[in-house]
């Protein structure tokens, strides 16, 4: 990759529909006009949004749509919050696309596993959608998703959509159900253990907290699929997203220019250690 | 930037000579080319890199003292004009300035605009880098200039600046810029390089070597003399003696080994018992470059501004996620810090991140000495 001077101003871009998706997080699709700055993407890459006046948060793209920018944000803190309360008309800042993304062209002709936890499914979500957008190109396609509770599922009418298809395997679990919940409780590994997929011609692709990721990753190891064919999404502080800030660096790894998605074998040895 | 390219032919093998009483020719030379010209002061009792008028605001007729936790200036009456080796600032503070506004924006009907700051208006020219900073200079380039994504603020203040160093005599009670293959000499990556020569008598004078064609026709307009072979034989035992007088020593090499094996020591509990994460280390090392920004806006809510600072890898909320801080304890972030100098960066651009300038040492204010730390770890042994 050549050296460009790095992108210091957010370009605005105009919000162009906001769903809420559960009490603290909303999916914004963001209309990208054509000859924006701003790139389309890729799955697995993210954008810093900036909303006027509060901060940059780093978001992942939660779709593979190339004529807008669609982020799924999680409130935790105030430039999230100030995300999650942005309207259709209103203007938002935009750097990126960053990092590097999720490994569909390896992917082209495998079966895909899929493990979210969380917020983690949103990165994954564009893996989806640009699988089902191009479905005959892969092999089978097994989603495991884990959320806290019912109501912190994301996506939900779409889940319920993917679980009518045959073309798309997903299971979904809570760690803690409630009156209504008649689906699966417990660990999101848990579904790993059969999922219908062929383990030496297979790519595995998880987001979530580190530990489900490491668990996951080892899980599929122990099935048989070779470690060069598991990634994980690792998330750090982040505040220029292009490798000079320092913030982001595990190890001799930026997540943010070398990452986030990075093979799991590169990052296995580094996030066994604690507090790295 | 074709000014810093290396220079086209050898020039005169031993050098030139600046004499001490045309110094300032140099000086003005630079000043009259456009040059915001920046060199060693003293102010406050303390060493500080300032604008450089004339040769008579260098620090001459002092040196300074410099052990783990202590800096003291003192007034000896040396006849050097470079006797200080170096104080806590760096260079990094011009070229990677600690605070400095990226951009303000305002609110339009088309979502806002948006201001980049221009850089500076003259290129700089550094008078008395030493030899680790140089080095150091070259350790921010790789980080901020390499790429994918180059800094726009550093490119601005570094593209064009004219460096001339010094070489030391007498290394502080802090330096091992030997152990770390930076020093005392000036290495590459300078337009001027300088020894000065006989202080404090008639032939008082300075050996210098061209490093750029921007240096040489320096040397030719100001017209020096080729240097004799007593002059350049003169230059190799000041920087043979300094070498010889380092303050301190590492095995930059058992190094990298031994913090790849003790990621889980003991010992950065140890250390943690001590550093008190204060950051002053990572502020006043000429390589670390991390830094932070704050989003404001004013009252009404449609200015807003980005600034960028300096931050440590020393601070709790540095890796703070939504989960929570990641470096909890004084120990990782210690550990951390001392990895990524003396291991990682090796990893990420061939180098080192330590040039062996001692100031991390000086300037703690517990005493914590990088080269006692790695020392104490067990060595590697496999
Ligand atoms: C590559 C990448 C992709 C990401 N993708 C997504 C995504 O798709 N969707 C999404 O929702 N998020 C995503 N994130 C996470 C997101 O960037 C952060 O949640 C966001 O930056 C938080 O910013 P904030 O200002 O809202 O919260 P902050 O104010 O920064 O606070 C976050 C949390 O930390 C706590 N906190 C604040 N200050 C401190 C401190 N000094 N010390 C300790 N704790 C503190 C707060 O209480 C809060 O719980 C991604 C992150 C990365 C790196
Ligand atoms: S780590 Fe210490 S000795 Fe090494 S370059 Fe930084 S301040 Fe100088
Ligand atoms: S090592 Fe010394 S200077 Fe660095 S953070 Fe610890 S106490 Fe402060």
């Amino acid at each position: 990759m050549s050296a460009a001077v790095t992108q210091l101003a957010p370009v605005p871009l105009r919000v162009a529909a906001v769903v809420r998706e559960t009490a603290d997080s909303v999916t914004l699709t963001l209309a990208r006009p054509d000859g924006s700055a701003v790139g389309p993407g890729a799955p697995g890459q993210f954008n810093m949004l900036y909303p006027f006046g509060i901060g940059e948060a780093a978001i992942s793209l939660s779709s593979d749509s190339a004529e807008t920018l669609v982020h799924t944000v999680r409130g935790v803190g105030a430039v999230s919050e100030a995300l999650g309360r942005l309207r259709p008309g209103d203007w938002v800042g935009v750097r990126g696309p960053f990092g590097a993304g999720w490994p569909l062209e390896a992917a082209r002709g495998r079966d895909i596993v899929l493990v979210a936890g969380g917020i983690g499914l949103a990165p994954l979500r564009s893996v989806i959608h640009a699988v089902l957008r191009d479905r005959a190109a892969f092999g089978r396609l097994f989603v495991a998703y884990g959320a806290r509770t019912p109501r912190e599922r994301l996506y939900v009418a779409e889940l319920e959509d993917w679980q009518a298809r045959s073309d798309i395997d997903i299971a979904v679990t809570v760690d803690a159900g409630d009156a209504h919940w008649s689906g699966r409780v417990g660990f999101v590994t848990a579904l790993l253990a059969n999922a219908p997929i062929d383990p030496a011609r297979c790519i595995v692709m998880a987001c979530g907290p580190e530990v489900m990721m490491r668990a996951a990753a080892r899980q599929m190891l122990g099935r048989g699929v070779p470690i060069e064919n598991v990634y994980v999404s690792l998330e750090r502080n982040m505040k220029c997203a292009a490798g000079l800030c320092g913030h982001c660096q595990v190890g001799p790894l930026f997540m943010c220019k070398d990452g986030p998605v990075f093979p799991f074998g590169r990052v296995q040895d580094l996030l066994g250690v604690r507090e790295i | 930037m074709t000014s810093n390219d290396p220079p086209a032919s050898p020039t005169a093998e031993a050098g030139h000579i600046l004499p001490a009483a045309h110094f300032d020719a140099l000086l003005t030379l630079l000043h009259e080319d456009g040059f915001d010209v920046r060199g060693p002061r003293v102010q406050g009792g303390a060493l500080e890199i300032g604008k450089l008028p004339n040769a008579a605001a260098l620090p001459q007729g002092c040196s300074a003292t410099q052990e783990p936790g202590a800096w003291r200036l003192q007034h000896t009456g040396t006849p050097a004009w470079f006797g200080i080796t170096h104080g806590g600032m760096s260079w990094k503070a011009l070229l990677h300035p600690a605070r400095t506004r990226l951009w303000s924006a305002e609110r339009t009907a088309d979502g806002f605009s948006v201001h980049e700051d221009a850089g500076p208006a003259k290129p700089f020219a550094f008078i008395g880098v030493r030899a680790c900073d140089l080095r150091a200079i070259a350790v921010q380039d790789n980080v901020l200039q390499r790429g994918p994504y180059v800094d726009a603020v550093y490119n601005a203040r570094r593209n064009g600046a004219f460096l001339v160093t010094v070489d030391c005599a007498e290394p502080s009670g802090t330096c091992f810029c030997v152990s770390m293959g930076s020093g005392p000499a000036a290495g590459s990556g300078y337009d001027l390089a300088l020894t000065e020569l006989d202080a404090g008598s008639a032939s008082h004078r300075f050996l210098v070597r061209t490093g750029s064609r921007a240096g040489e026709a320096v040397v030719q307009r100001l017209g020096l003399c080729e240097a004799t072979h007593q002059d350049s034989a003169s230059a190799k035992a000041i920087v043979e003696g300094a070498s010889a007088r380092m303050g301190r020593s590492m095995d930059a090499t058992a190094a990298r080994a031994t913090l790849s094996a003790n990621r889980e020591s003991p010992h950065w509990q140890d250390v943690a018992q001590r550093c008190l994460s204060c950051g002053n280390c990572t502020m006043v090392c000429p390589t670390c470059f991390c830094t932070t920004v704050e989003d404001t806006s004013d009252l009404s809510g449609d200015i807003a501004e980005r600034w960028r600072l300096w931050d440590s890898c020393f601070t709790f909320g540095f890796t703070h996620v939504a989960g929570g801080t990641v470096r909890e304890s004084a120990g990782a972030r210690y550990r951390h810090w001392i990895s990524h100098k003396l291991l990682n960066l090796h990893e990420q651009f061939d180098e080192s991140g330590c040039v062996g300038c001692g100031r991390c040492i000086t300037w703690c204010p517990v005493g914590i000495d990088i080269t006692a730390e790695v020392a104490a770890l067990p060595q590697d042994v496999s």
